[in-house]
């Protein structure tokens, strides 16, 4: 089973090392200079004696990663139930849940710097905004697509709108949730760089745009590097949590007790 | 004297969707007394299920009387428990919690329930089930637990809307007899549709057969085979020739 699982990534795997291996190649070769484009193993190497500092400001990163995308799913989850209350809510706030997308984070991000200041907040602010549209659209399609038999079936018990909302509509809506989750798990960490990159005092963004302005261009592919298992690790976890929440999801045959 | 479980008087409906209109009720008569099985029969698509939305509360009628317990006034949701012809169980709920919606709905403790539901999950042969999953169940098997979160939420008056139609014939046949216990175990007033003319002499204490759309009632037939009722009654002659007029009395409307 787990070999299997494995064995599914088999392919992804053959198509990396190859790619790397052609990276490494290519500038070992001379065709462009290490300075302006490292190899990945003095990439790794870098990160490895960096690792004092770059760690510092990953949990920097991660801290404002994770609060933000905590923010995101409370403020996404009630905005989809607001959606699902009445048509006139409908209405009303989907646009503006659309506008709010079309803002150019490069352009919002120095403002709120101006706003809130070099501290933790604007950057939260960024990733929430980044993560919420994922996850208010999913869970909004999720309780809207309840079977309409067993919503009569709910009303034939004279359940009330709210019971029905937390009896039937929001556990059916979980699957969705968690995709939405998901895909805001990956903009996540890039959304919280951005915020660090217009000013911060700590943070992988900040790390990558000093490490660039002092010329030590492979500190800054070792910080990419970071940010990429950094992501990969939190959409693991939001899978993993998936998993343990819906097991009737996941064709588990009984109830873990 | 007592008022009876459902009083139906001169039920009509009629839909509207903008200019067009459709009449799918003209005129509907019927009684269910306590602790009667009575069932409903027609041809398909004659507003059967239609009917049954109007007794359950979940539609109102265009016109005419619907009383349960003698109350004609008051809000009918929740004063029958009704099963669809889906199963339609939770899929993130085990048995147990399925079996238990109903009460969840009334507010009912958790604690008290849950214990309420295994009980009856102990006393109809479902327990080894109680922490499955529905995803794990069979067809016959989800009807019976449907049944059984019917029978949780209301067991004086069950309103079953083809239950067993998508079975196959040896599990219907053995849910039929499940849900004579069933009902004979709680002395429930039933409310039953289908469109088995066979079902329908087997379950029932009087059968209602209606014409196609707009449905009214064609035909009232007493079922006069002794209880408790068993399979091989069906080949009695009483019941054959039963069968037959009424398949005959289906057919004819069936062509219209």
């Amino acid at each position: 089973m787990k070999l299997r699982w494995l064995a599914g990534y088999g392919p992804a795997f053959v198509l990396g090392v190859t790619i790397l291996a052609f990276w490494e190649l290519y500038v070992r070769s001379g065709q462009i200079s290490a300075e302006v484009l490292p190899t990945p193993t003095a990439i790794v190497q870098a990160l490895i004696d960096h690792w004092d500092v770059i760690s510092v400001h990953t949990l920097q990163t991660l801290l404002e990663t994770v609060l933000g995308m905590a923010a995101a799913t409370v403020f996404g989850l009630l905005l989809a139930i607001t959606l699902e209350i009445s048509r006139w809510s409908r209405r009303a706030i989907y646009p503006v849940l659309v506008i709010s997308q079309t803002i150019p984070i490069i352009a919002l991000a120095p403002l709120l710097l101006l706003w809130f200041g070099i501290d933790l907040g604007p950057k939260v602010f960024v990733v929430a905004l980044y993560c919420f549209f994922p996850i208010a659209v999913a869970s909004a399609d999720g309780l809207a697509d309840a079977e309409p038999d067993l919503i009569n079936l709910l009303r034939s018990m004279r359940a009330s709108r709210w019971q029905i909302l937390w009896l039937v509509r929001l556990p059916g809506a979980m699957p969705s949730f968690f995709s939405g989750l998901r895909i805001a798990a990956t903009y996540g960490v890039t959304g919280a760089i951005f915020g660090e990159y217009v000013g911060a005092y700590q943070g992988l963004g900040i790390y990558m745009q000093l490490s660039f302005n002092s010329h030590a261009i492979v500190l800054v592919f070792a910080a990419i590097l970071v940010t990429a298992v950094l992501s990969l690790l939190l959409f693991g976890l939001v899978s993993l949590i998936e998993r343990i929440a819906l097991p009737w999801y996941h064709g588990s045959a009984i109830h873990r007790l | 004297m007592e008022p009876p479980k459902l009083l139906v008087q001169g039920v009509s409906k009629i839909f509207r969707d903008g200019r067009q209109t459709l009449d799918t009720l003209a005129s509907i008569d019927l009684v269910v007394n306590n602790s009667e099985f009575v069932t409903v029969i027609g041809p398909s698509g004659c507003g059967k299920s239609t009917l049954f939305n109007i007794v359950a509360g979940v539609d109102q009628p265009s016109e005419g009387i619907v009383a349960i317990d003698g109350d004609a006034q008051g809000v009918r949701a929740g004063k029958a428990a009704y099963m669809p012809q889906q199963p339609l169980l939770l899929p993130w709920r085990t048995v147990v919690e399925n079996v238990m919606l109903g009460l969840d709905v009334r507010r009912v403790p958790r604690k008290k329930a849950e214990f309420q539901a295994h009980e009856l999950l102990k006393r109809f042969g479902l327990a080894d089930f109680a922490q499955h999953y529905p995803a794990t169940l069979s067809g016959g098997m989800r009807q019976r637990v449907a049944l059984l979160r019917t029978v949780l939420f209301n067991s004086s008056f069950l309103l079953l809307d083809e239950p067993f139609g998508a079975l196959d014939a040896l599990t219907r046949l053995s849910l039929q007899m499940w849900l004579l216990d069933v009902w004979q175990a709680f002395h429930s007033s039933v409310l039953f549709i289908t469109h088995d003319v066979r079902e329908a002499i087997l379950l029932s204490d009087r059968i209602y057969v209606l014409s196609s759309r707009p449905a009214r009632v064609l035909r009232v037939v007493e079922v006069e085979l002794p209880r408790p009722r068993r399979s091989e009654q069906l080949a009695l002659a009483q019941a054959v020739q039963l069968e037959q007029e009424l398949t005959a009395l289906l057919m004819k409307e069936q062509q219209v």
